[in-house]
């Protein structure tokens, strides 16, 4: 592709387009806050009148592997935001190898996640649907409710996370052909603001799981 | 074609004015829309060519106007209607509790001295009458058009409708909300008779035990009198090896939770016990008492329920 | 496939050649369009498609109710039928119908752009309706769902023999085309105004849209969140609904009713924007108080998010509660009666003329305040719970969503139908179809309000034997109002062949859509046009010739 930047035809100009798509993903993103923000009141709602089940089940939560997953996701945060620059002083090649970073990153969260962690939970038997549960007694009925919750926000946290791998195995194809930059660089902007989003959600993710309770 | 509905509860005449007054404001509404239209389609059609005149350039104070007029009327009928509610969530003292248990696709209904009728109900007229109810699956709804009531009934909690008859006669009972394939036959009759011939009703119907001293062969046969020792079964609450709250004279008291809230010891509250012990925990006692939920019929919970009442003195509510 | 150098567009009245209907004839242009007017002739055949399969299920549902004890037989199949009745039309007939057929068409026009900002996302938000149609109807021909459209649960999670699941991913699905159309609205609104097109100067339609807009996207992902969480409870015989683990079953009420409560004003708002564009065109007058009805739009969508509670009255919610969303849902009341009070003031002192679109203004006028007056009634707590579950909720809705939303809709089509396919339909046929649909449509549903003070309940496969009269009443307009829908579909087809040839701007309407061709070329304007003055800068008719912007 060579320098020259076009547009779409219902555009004024490039920076008109590029502009219009960052808003586009903007409000695209308000959308998964209502989304994710349902589920999370509906959590904050259930926990209000179970709290004892639910602080029974925080406790069996591995507090380690909670931690330092929200480090990793910072961190590809960073190093995501950190090629967005590269690629708007024109540095293609930096802007490859964060984002080569960021996907690492991104896949070891997910190798954690699901590779350990839910293996793990699995085998302890705190599957909220499996007929034997962990917690038994007075708190079995909460602390089944706590990893339904848990079990759906992280699962579609994942499901979230592997859309954004797949961005960024997306964008990292178009940056080694040389689609972008100093001048365009948009989808890398938009799935930037995606990447950060779901980083977000899981920043509001990891307390509500591995710290409320636990105290 | 009968376009009249009887008015057969104290509640219902005045729900019936409320009625009223929104039929004749809504009245005056459309009058009002439908004459403006109607002059304006016959007056500025546009073969009537006459000079209009110049158009009202302020148009901001009729704007104002129709709204603040708006919102004045409307919060009169706010308050109007809101009253009313809220009257019809605060039942009077002394009130005849009914218990009634909703289940697809029929409505089973026990009185504290253990008659039961399916589908019917049978009250005496003048004095307030307390349904306590419960679904033993889905989420029913017990509505009598003729007292101008209606609620939801939902498994795993109470909940309550009071109202006082005024008129002898048999009314609908309906479910009103959909709870799955007989849903339209989930009906019934409420019977209203005058006190005596409800007392000559409630002899006839009568059966062996009432509600609370069939409650007490419950209490030992779930093993409740394991625990909560020393309540009317014999032995003290010492010779437990668990420390369970005493239930004498429990019915009706404040119970402090382990959160620092006081809640009173109502029907609600004791079903919650048995079925759901880790949702209001009693302060100063260790969160052990198993949930007995789909081990206990919910006809059986209102048993225990009124034998536990039996074990407290009457109380002005 | 549709770019601006391929065409040899000629801009002239009366001429279709070179429009973009003829902009390519392949299936393949059709199917892989990125133009905004194919997108949305592509989305008009498919709601009209289920407007008929859920108006098969109305009609059946009425038929059944001419008899107490059910003329269909089994309350099985009635309990599907106005399940699928109430899924479809809400969702793939009320909630999309004016944005995304008129919405597309007419957004770019009226905005003096080329297109939407993101086409290609707007063919895949059609692609996504069909995907998500396709699943909900093969649930329900498959056997059906019988929980109702409001999916209560502990009956939909644990005890419905419905399919259930498919019916809720295909609504699902159904969902992110809405997210995705309203997404494309917003930002185009704000991103591709011509010059000169300020905010105040665009078309109280453009301020329904993105008020519209903007409920589409904040309120439909926490539809599709709910709808995940029963999917997932029913799959799993276990979630957060249950009470049996402490979960509550009034969760589901909160969450549902929180989207479904302002989607009944996703469903209105269009149709009072197509009315607030008729009125002016056929009363020949500026608007009256546009500030206030652009911002009554506005206001509306606002404070529909805090109302949701007014469902639940009866539910077992507490008092507080219902006290706050009474006094909310009144408050939510008082834009729209000011709409009404602006429609009558605009036609005051005009020079009113009684084409097919204004007619069904009109009627919308009439029927959109009876079902509003009738919000009062349940908007009052004790009167509520009289009224609340039976008929009289009923005949409320419908007279606002098809005495309002459909006549408007049907309005919109009449009024723009001459731009959109070039063709004028034929004016006769088209006013006695208005009249008929008015008629029919009072004699269905008025009953309905009687029957529900009297008592009868909804969703009742049979009936108490002294409601009879009333229901058949209801069940002889229902034919009525069905021969008013059909008579359109017939005449509206048959003008795309043989109606007169239309011009430009054959209502000498204001607009910028009128200022180009009927139908216009793919690229809407040959040069971008430049707004000079407000909206409805209408004149007397006797003073000049064609208005202009």
């Amino acid at each position: 592709m060579s320098s020259a930047v076009v547009h779409d035809f219902q555009y004024e100009s490039p920076s008109h387009q590029a502009q219009t798509a960052v808003a586009g993903m903007w409000l695209f993103l308000a959308t998964e806050v209502l989304f994710f923000g349902g589920l999370i009141l509906s959590w904050i709602y259930s926990r209000h009148w179970n709290q004892i089940g639910f602080d029974a089940g925080a406790r069996e939560t591995k507090l380690w592997i909670g931690t330092l997953n929200t480090g990793i996701l910072i961190t590809s945060s960073f190093t995501y935001a950190a090629g967005l620059t590269w690629i708007r002083a024109g540095n293609t090649r930096r802007l490859v190898q964060c984002l080569t970073v960021t996907l690492l990153l991104g896949v070891a969260f997910l190798a954690l996640k699901f590779g350990l962690e839910w293996r793990d939970d699995f085998a302890k038997h705190l599957f909220p649907a499996a007929s034997m549960f962990k917690i038994t007694g007075a708190e079995e009925g909460g602390a089944r409710l706590f990893f339904i919750f848990y079990f759906i926000s992280t699962g579609l946290h994942g499901v979230h996370m592997v859309v954004g791998v797949a961005l960024l195995l997306w964008i990292m194809q178009r940056a080694r052909r040389g689609e972008f930059s100093a001048l365009y660089h948009t989808p890398v902007h938009a799935v930037g603001l995606y990447w950060s989003f779901v980083d977000i959600v899981w920043l509001t993710l990891y307390p509500l799981i591995y710290l409320v309770g636990r105290g | 074609m009968n376009l009249s509905l009887p008015a057969a509860s104290t509640n219902a005449p005045e729900v019936d004015h409320l009625l009223l007054a929104l039929l004749l404001i809504s009245g005056a509404v459309l009058v009002l829309v439908f004459a403006l239209m109607f002059r304006y389609i016959v007056k500025y059609r546009a073969s009537s060519s006459f000079d209009r005149g110049a158009v009202a350039q302020k148009t901001w104070i009729f704007e104002s106007a129709w709204t603040v007029v708006t919102l004045l009327a409307f919060f009169g009928l706010f308050v109007w209607g809101a009253d009313l509610y809220v009257r019809l969530f605060q039942p009077p003292p002394g009130a005849l509790k009914i218990y009634v248990i909703a289940k697809q696709w029929m409505w089973k209904v026990e009185h504290s001295g253990g008659q039961r009728e399916i589908n019917a109900l049978h009250l005496p007229v003048g004095k307030a009458i307390e349904l306590v109810m419960t679904s033993e699956d889905v989420i029913h709804d017990f509505s009598v058009p003729a007292f101008r009531i209606k609620h939801d009934v939902l498994p795993d909690r109470y909940e309550t409708l009071w109202f006082t008859v005024t008129r002898p006669g048999t009314y609908h009972l309906f479910c009103t909300q959909f709870c799955g394939l007989d849903h339209s036959k989930m009906v019934g009759e409420i019977v209203a008779l005058t006190p005596p011939q409800f007392q000559a009703w409630l002899e006839q119907n009568g059966t062996a035990g009432t509600l609370a001293t069939e409650g007490k062969i419950l209490f030992m046969r779930y093993g409740c009198s394991g625990c909560h020792v020393g309540n009317g079964s014999g032995g003290n609450q010492s010779e437990s090896t668990v420390r369970a709250p005493p239930l004498t004279g429990l019915y009706g008291g404040p119970v402090p939770l382990s959160n620092g809230t006081v809640v009173t010891a109502d029907e609600r509250y004791i079903h919650d016990c048995i079925v759901l012990p880790d949702h209001q925990r009693v302060a100063g006692y260790a969160p052990i008492m198993p949930s007995f939920a789909g081990q206990i019929s919910e006809e059986d919970i209102l048993k225990l329920i009124a034998y536990i009442k039996s074990l407290a003195p009457e109380r002005p509510q | 496939m549709n770019s601006p150098a391929m065409a040899s567009t000629v801009v002239e009245a009366g001429q279709i050649e070179g429009s973009y209907l003829t902009d390519g004839f392949t299936v393949r242009s059709w199917l892989l369009t990125t133009d905004h007017k194919r997108i949305a002739l592509l989305y008009l055949a498919t709601i009209t498609m289920f407007f008929f399969i859920g108006g098969i299920a109305a009609a059946l549902v009425r038929l059944n109710l001419i008899v107490p004890e059910g003329l269909l037989g089994s309350a099985e199949a009635y309990n599907r039928l106005f399940t699928m009745h109430g899924v479809v039309m809400v969702w793939f007939f009320l909630v999309p119908a004016v944005p995304v057929t008129l919405g597309n068409f007419l957004i770019p026009l009226m905005l003096g752009a080329r297109d939407l900002a993101f086409p290609r996302l707007n063919l895949f938000s059609w692609y996504l309706f069909i995907l998500g149609g396709a699943v909900t109807l093969w649930a329900l021909f498959a056997g059906g769902v019988d929980t109702g459209w409001t999916f209560y649960t502990p009956l939909s999670t644990a005890y419905s023999k419905g399919h259930v699941v498919l019916a809720a991913v295909g609504i699902f699905i159904a969902g992110f085309s809405s997210i995705a159309t309203g997404l494309n609205f917003i930002v185009s609104i704000h991103r591709l105004r011509a010059p000169g097109l300020t905010w105040y100067r665009m078309p109280v339609f453009l301020w329904s849209l993105y008020s519209l807009s903007v409920l589409l996207v904040l309120a439909t992902p926490v539809l599709a969140i709910t709808l995940l969480l029963v999917v997932l409870e029913r799959l799993f015989h276990i979630g957060v609904f249950d009470p049996a683990i402490g979960g509550d079953p009034l969760l589901f009420q909160h969450l549902f009713w929180f989207y479904s409560h302002p989607a009944v004003y996703m469903m209105i708002l269009p149709g009072f924007g197509v009315v607030s564009e008729i009125i002016p065109a056929f009363a020949r007058k500026p608007i009256f108080g546009y500030k206030f009805i652009v911002w009554a739009s506005v206001s509306i969508a606002v404070i529909s998010f805090f109302v949701w509670g007014h469902h639940m009255f009866v539910a077992g919610t507490s008092l507080y509660s219902a006290v706050l969303f009474s006094i909310l849902s009144y408050l939510v009341g008082v834009p729209s009666a000011i709409k009404v009070f602006n429609w009558l003031g605009t036609m005051h002192k005009g020079y009113i003329r009684f084409d097919a679109p204004m007619l069904y203004a009109l009627g919308f006028i009439g029927l959109f305040t009876i079902g509003g007056v009738t919000g009062l009634w349940v908007a009052a707590l004790a009167a509520d719970v009289h009224l609340t579950q039976t008929y009289f909720v009923v005949a409320h809705f419908h007279y606002i969503m098809v005495g309002g939303m459909v006549s408007a809709f049907f309005g919109g089509l009449h009024f723009w139908w001459p731009k959109i396919t070039g063709r004028m339909y034929p004016e006769m046929w088209a006013r006695v179809a208005a009249l008929i649909m008015f008629i029919g449509f009072n004699l269905t549903f008025f009953p309905q309000f009687i029957l529900g003070y009297l008592g009868m309940p909804r969703r009742y496969f049979s009936y108490a034997p002294e409601f009879q009269v009333l229901n058949v009443l209801s069940s002889a307009g229902a034919t009525i109002l069905a021969a008013a829908y059909l008579l359109p579909l017939a005449y509206l087809g048959w003008s795309v062949f043989y109606g007169a040839r239309a011009p430009a701007n054959p209502w000498g309407a204001t607009g910028l859509e009128w200022q180009t061709a009927s139908p216009p070329p793919t690229v809407n304007f040959i040069q971008t046009p430049l707004v000079t003055q407000g909206p409805y800068a209408y004149s007397p008719p006797a003073s000049e010739g064609e208005p202009h912007v």
